[in-house]
């Protein structure tokens, strides 16, 4: 259990040493060696640097790499060309639009879906509260690959869903959810959704009951308590469960390929993936990966600016 | 009928609650179910109820030596990103240093990253470098990722700690040596375990990143993906689901010793 919830409080633990620096409480005694830190961070710090940075880097000097005349197939040079990212964004725009779309709307069920779940556990189940976290992570055991097969099978035409649909005509006799965009939200929604119960979970244990209690004494009916005192209370771990799904989902390929059908529901991910592994058309793969990442973290600053959490980042 | 209307009101996010579990644990119920599926094949419609499954889990073609690497890489990337990122930890926590903002960034931004950059990137400096993709490969990809969620997870462990055990510590004459062993150590260690199993976790199960850096050397998640096109074999949900039951249980009786240890002190 532990580990999975470290993921929530250590995020926003992280996240506020950022900015306190000088925060952390430790028995330092000046004039210790001033070397250990440094020591201690070299081969880490090494790591991530050779193999996240640098491959970072490689990237965006792939991105503006072209293919010279008559070369073999996945062979580029370096031609400094700017326009392959007019050329290749605006080739898959609607891909771009899509992904964040998908993203978007998955964020948003997520939430929905694990406030109220989270709130439950935090104040109403009493005793039951460790078991009921654990069973919170329990499907993050089973190889989120099957999970994804298994959507498949409760998905696909001739399940009982779809067959529940069709007897309540909310979907036409010939209608189907697999393969379509809901089947890929759904998915995507599912399995992030840990993610996004944890950290409020975190956030929403910290609050303090009798601050609620006050709220009632003070005439506050219970949905302007949670307006007014529990929701912004919670509100740093909304906002990082919100990026810890949004993240991830806006990159997703799996839920795409494996639930939704190859030309309407083609994700980012998809694109990269395909262009580097299978048409070895490394610019472009490059583009869409510098653009993904540069774009996912500007909405997120943008975000944790809007959400007034600024002190978090 | 007012009296109905009240229980609801007063059970809705109960009600609620049971229905987002319902929602948790039907693809999970479904992956469970199928490994008893008597299929041929495919696994996809159900065949009858079949127990030949679990007594040969081995029975299909790579199943069990994907299974074999991802453990080892399993292995081999906690212990590395472990170490480093508890060093790292360390180091955040306990000293002022230049270059702390820098730092932290570089934590932080591969979990800000999508596994499809962060595969992707790196492949392309394999591929620069003319880098035989393989098991070590998957290994230095696995480590990459895994360190963040260690760091994160340790630090907050010692952030945790109350200074004065240590200082306690060297009042009665233990030297710095000492003190680190005998009690930040123990007192940071279950953090580094919780830190350790997120590490093997995030391996085990990662598929997006591995893909792009594994060349031929199959793991299992690759195995799952490259069947879902022509059939998964009943095998991998086996699997699957001893591992699910291995994991459930490690984590529910690690919480029943907590809880003891919890009442032993009060």
């Amino acid at each position: 259990m532990s580990a999975a919830q470290g993921i929530g409080v250590g995020e926003q633990q992280q996240l506020e040493d950022d900015q306190h620096d000088s925060g952390s409480s430790a028995p330092t005694q000046p004039g210790r060696r001033r070397a250990t830190p440094y020591l201690l961070l070299l081969p880490g710090m090494a790591w991530l640097t050779i193999f996240f940075i640098l491959p970072i880097a490689t990237l965006l000097s792939t991105s503006t790499q072209t293919r010279p005349e008559g070369a073999e197939i996945g062979v580029y040079t370096q031609t400094f060309r700017v326009a392959n990212y007019t050329d290749t964004l605006s080739e898959y725009a609607t891909v771009f639009a899509r992904s964040f779309t998908y993203a978007l709307i998955a964020t948003v069920l997520a939430l929905a879906i694990s406030y109220p779940l989270a709130y439950a556990i935090a104040f109403k189940v009493g005793r039951w509260r460790n078991l009921l976290l654990v069973l919170v992570v329990a499907p993050f055991f089973v190889s989120f690959l099957l999970r994804t097969v298994a959507w498949k099978q409760i998905l696909a035409d001739e399940g009982w869903v779809a067959d529940a649909l069709r007897t309540l005509h909310v979907l036409s006799p010939d209608g189907r959810i697999i393969n379509t965009a809901p089947a890929v939200v759904i998915g995507i929604t599912y399995n992030f959704l840990p993610f996004m119960i944890l950290p409020i979970y975190a956030s929403l244990e910290r609050v303090d009951p009798r601050l609620m209690e006050a709220a009632g004494d003070l005439y506050a009916n219970a949905l302007t308590t949670m307006r007014k005192v529990t929701f912004p209370l919670s509100l740093p771990g909304v906002v990082a469960g919100t990026l810890l799904t949004f993240i991830p989902a806006a990159g997703d390929y799996v839920n795409s390929a494996l639930l939704g059908d190859p030309v309407h529901t083609t994700m980012v991910g998809n694109v990269i993936d395909s262009r580097f592994l299978k048409v070895v058309d490394y610019p472009t793969a490059a583009v869409l990966s510098v653009s993904l990442m540069v774009s996912i973290l500007v909405l997120v600053g943008l975000y944790i600016r809007r959400a007034g959490t600024e002190e978090l980042v | 009928m007012s009296k109905m209307r009240r229980w609801l009101g007063r059970n809705a996010i109960r009600i609620y609650a049971v229905i987002a579990f319902a929602y948790l644990f039907v693809p999970v119920a479904y992956t469970l179910a199928f490994s008893f599926n008597d299929s041929g094949k495919s696994n996809i419609a159900w065949r009858g109820f079949t127990l030949d499954k679990w007594k040969n889990p081995c029975g299909a073609p790579d199943v069990c030596p994907a299974l074999g690497n991802s453990l080892k890489i399993g292995v081999l990337a906690t212990l590395i990103a472990t170490v480093l990122g508890t060093m790292i930890a360390f180091a955040l926590a306990r000293h002022r240093f230049r270059g702390r903002t820098a730092t932290n960034l570089t934590i932080f931004l591969p979990m800000a990253t999508p596994e499809v950059v962060l595969g992707a990137s790196l492949l392309a400096l394999f591929l620069n470098l003319k880098i035989n993709l393989g098991f070590n490969t998957i290994v230095i990809a696995h480590v990459m990722f895994c360190i963040s969620f260690v760091v994160v997870t340790v630090k907050a462990r010692i952030a945790g700690l109350d200074p004065r055990l240590e200082q306690a510590a060297m009042d009665l004459y233990a030297d710095e040596f000492q003190t680190f062993r005998r009690i930040t150590l123990p007192l940071v260690a279950p953090g580094i375990a919780a830190g350790a199993l997120l590490a093997f976790s995030l391996s085990f199960d990662d598929f997006i990143i591995t893909n792009f850096n594994s060349g031929s050397v199959n793991t299992f998640p690759k195995f799952i993906w490259v069947s879902s096109l022509r059939g998964i074999p009943a095998q991998a949900n086996v699997i699957a689901s001893a591992m699910f039951f291995l994991a459930l249980i490690a984590v529910l009786v690690g919480q029943a010793v907590t809880a003891g240890r919890k009442k032993q002190k009060a």
